[in-house]
């Protein structure tokens, strides 16, 4: 029982013991996982991959119209985190994942929900852009078409242009949309998958990592995009680079080995950790 | 004296060769802790004399043989009586040379045997025995010169390492060009054979005419035999029943390449994958049997009971099976390129809420087409040349015609045929066999080379 007990303690409020039940080695976070308004809510989260446990009881809301950064060393867990907000662990073989995850109050883990619908809610970027090897258009125009969103040719030919308007990519594109979208450059193809992401009109959008395969002025471009797009989505990145975690996002939870040690406004999680590990990782003595 | 004993002792020279060399490296390096000394590890030193050794005798060796037999002509020849060789035709020389060897060697002589070619005969066995001694000895003394020459050049700052490997090299250069060579070889004896057959029968003939009828009239009041090189019936029977056969293996194999690589979990695709590719190990004469035999009776009995005439062999029985073999061709190249499609393109669908057969359908599929398209050529090219499927089911009877429930023929049948049994090789029909067999050649190539270049365009769109 000691072991809840120092869990419940320093994020007490909103999360009952309940929640937390499953999961038996994880440690305290420090600081406060809820927000005033949020589009998701985590609970108790475990992932297993076969045995092994690779997420251990974390708890942390994701706020309407914020930039959640998700920071730590390489192996903490903090993708397989990002990754069970959308389910796309249901695709890897042997991968359990327990506790309860909301998006607007309705649990996405809940038997009777389809992940299918919900992937257009909670959108993802991945690490490498990974544009299918169709045109431009093409690209943009699968998700709306896939859900039916547009009823005619002008309608989705509004929808593409909205959605690299949004991604800023429309400029450099406009002329082109009919070629392959894997010849564009590393940055234009992730601001695509981008453009790709937002056509579907998510309500989330995850981003893993979205800037670690591009050179500086593309990743300077795609963070600036991240802070226009606050003001339609929630957003959750993971990033290693913890200045464009201090640049794009206004709260940041701090992962080491499957816990959550730390969540914060990311000013304070920079300039005045209150977690050691947090402390360590921030100043560079390791990771 | 054999040539495999001079084998054997090259061999030998060669192990000795090797030992030596390598001693000697050692020893004019100034002992075993100088080593370091050596430009090469003292087994350079070793491979260097051993080729030394060996190669300049063997190809002596190679070449004494080549042209022992050339020469021991000649001079036997020359030393008949010039009365003997007076009026004879070439060919007839020939006979005789052939006789003279004959009665030297013991084996049946096919003429009286005169005192005068029993004479040749004895200077013939006299002569390639001396011939034998000679290059025992010439060999030899090569083989022992190439190691005396490595052995005197042998020392610390010789590039032994370059050398072998340069030796080794020429080596490769050389076997790989005799792969090219063959296949060339090949290719021109098909070529000029098919020239042959060409100044018979004109190429618009063979090419566009519609009856087949190869049988040529040895006496003029021959009947039935009037030699018709019209090579259309063949052509459209092998396309129907290549088509046939695609038309089973190509949904049935790309169907269950999605199903394996997509659905089925992994135990499942363990047991089937192999299971599916053991229909590639049959070998194609027991698919002939089980399409003569089972098949097409089947197909008759079934046509019979429905009222139709089926060819008791038919072009659907053959087909059918010859499908059922290259179903495994078919499957195991989609599912290579089906999974060579980038996990990361899978998930950039699902991220956007795509079910598993949307993104099938609409990703996988289309990225991985060209690969498919490439597989299902090489399928084509591999049906077109099938041979003992529809040598057993498909008939031998050149019907033009487009139902798929008579018999047919096809190009490969009809050179099976042609070539079968006593054949004069100078015949048209003997050489019809040549222009199929180029015609063949030339359309399995066209398809293999699509098929490859459209392969490794694919290829290169994810590398």
């Amino acid at each position: 029982m000691s072991t809840m007990a120092e869990v419940i303690e320093p994020t007490a409020g909103t999360i009952s013991a309940a929640d937390l039940a499953s999961s038996q080695h994880s440690r305290a976070t420090v600081g406060d996982v809820t927000v005033a308004d949020p589009r998701m809510t985590c609970r108790g989260v475990d992932v297993w991959y076969g045995a092994k446990q690779a997420i251990k009881g974390v708890s942390l809301d994701i706020g309407k119209h914020e930039v959640v950064s998700m920071i730590g060393p390489s192996g903490c867990g903090k993708s397989t985190f990002l990754r069970c907000l959308n389910r796309m662990n249901d695709t890897i073989d042997g991968c359990r994942v327990t506790g309860s995850i909301k998006l607007d109050d309705v649990d996405i883990y809940d038997a009777g929900l389809d992940p299918v619908p919900l992937r257009a809610q909670v959108g993802m970027v991945f690490q490498k852009p990974n544009p299918f090897p169709k045109s431009i258009y093409e690209n943009i125009a699968y998700g709306p078409r896939i859900h039916g969103l547009t009823n005619n040719k002008a309608e989705l030919d509004d929808l593409v242009e909205t959605s690299l308007r949004k991604a800023g990519l429309w400029e450099e594109v406009k002329d082109r949309l009919d070629q392959p979208g894997t010849g564009l450059s590393g940055g234009q193809q992730q601001r695509l998958c981008i453009a790709r992401t937002i056509a579907v009109s998510p309500e989330v959008i995850l981003m893993d990592e979205p800037c670690s395969a591009l050179d500086p002025i593309a990743t300077a471009i795609i963070e600036e995009l991240i802070d226009e797009l606050r003001e339609h989505y929630s957003i959750a990145i993971v990033t290693h680079s913890m200045q464009q975690a201090a640049r794009v996002s206004q709260r940041t939870a701090y992962f080491h080995l499957g816990d959550l040690i730390e969540v914060g406004e990311t000013n304070d999680i920079f300039t005045n950790p209150k977690h050691k590990l947090t402390e360590d990782y921030i100043t560079g003595r390791f990771g | 004296m054999q040539a495999w004993t001079l084998v054997v002792f090259l061999l030998a020279t060669m192990a000795v060769a090797y030992h030596l060399g390598r001693k000697r490296a050692i020893v004019r390096a100034g002992g075993a802790s100088r080593i370091k000394d050596l430009h090469s590890l003292p087994a350079y030193y070793g491979l260097y004399a051993a080729l030394w050794a060996g190669l300049p005798a063997l190809l002596l060796m190679g070449l004494w043989v080549g042209l022992q037999d050339q020469i021991l002509i000649t001079l036997v020849t020359a030393s008949l009586p010039p009365e003997m060789l007076e009026g004879l035709s070439d060919g007839r020389v020939g006979l005789l040379i052939n006789d003279i060897k004959n009665l030297a060697t013991g084996n049946i002589v096919s003429m009286d045997v005169t005192p005068a070619i029993q004479v040749a005969a004895e200077q013939y066995t006299r002569l390639r025995g001396i011939f034998q001694w000679a290059m025992w000895l010439a060999v030899a003394a090569v083989a022992i010169g190439g190691l005396s020459f490595a052995w005197a050049s042998t020392e610390p700052r010789m590039r032994a390492r370059n050398r072998v490997e340069g030796a080794v090299k020429v080596m490769m250069i050389v076997f790989s060009s005799i792969a090219i060579l063959t296949t060339l070889g090949i290719v021109l004896s098909v070529v000029f054979e098919s020239l042959r057959f060409f100044d018979q029968v004109s190429p618009l003939e063979f090419f566009f005419g519609t009856r087949w009828s190869p049988q040529i009239a040895l006496r003029a009041d021959q009947v039935g035999a009037s030699g018709a090189f019209g090579a259309i019936p063949l052509f459209t029977g092998t396309l129907m029943v290549s088509v046939i056969a695609m038309l089973v293996a190509v949904p049935i194999g790309l169907l269950s390449a999605i199903y394996l690589s997509e659905y089925a979990a992994r135990r499942v695709r363990a047991l089937a994958k192999p299971v599916i590719e053991v229909l590639a190990g049959i070998p194609t004469v027991v698919y002939g049997f089980f399409a003569a035999l089972t098949v097409a009776p089947f197909i008759r009995s079934l046509g019979a009971s429905l009222g139709l005439d089926v060819a008791s062999e038919s072009a659907l029985a053959a087909g059918l099976v010859m499908g059922i073999m290259i179903i495994p061709f078919v499957s195991s190249l989609s599912d290579d390129v089906i999974n060579a499609v980038p996990q990361s393109l899978r998930d950039g669908s699902y991220a956007l809420g795509a079910t598993q057969s949307e993104t099938i359908r609409r990703v996988i599929l289309p990225a991985a087409l060209p690969g498919i398209v490439g597989g299902v050529l090489l399928a084509v090219s591999r049906a077109i040349g099938e041979t003992m499927i529809v040598v057993m089911a498909a008939g031998l009877a050149a019907n033009l015609t487009a139902n798929p429930l008579d018999s047919v023929t096809t190009v490969t049948v009809q050179i099976v045929t042609l070539l079968t049994g006593d054949q004069e090789f100078d015949s048209a029909k003997t050489l019809a066999a040549f222009a199929l067999g180029l015609t063949l050649f030339l359309v399995t190539l066209s398809l293999n080379v699509i098929a490859l270049t459209v392969v490794r365009k694919y290829r290169e769109q994810y590398e």
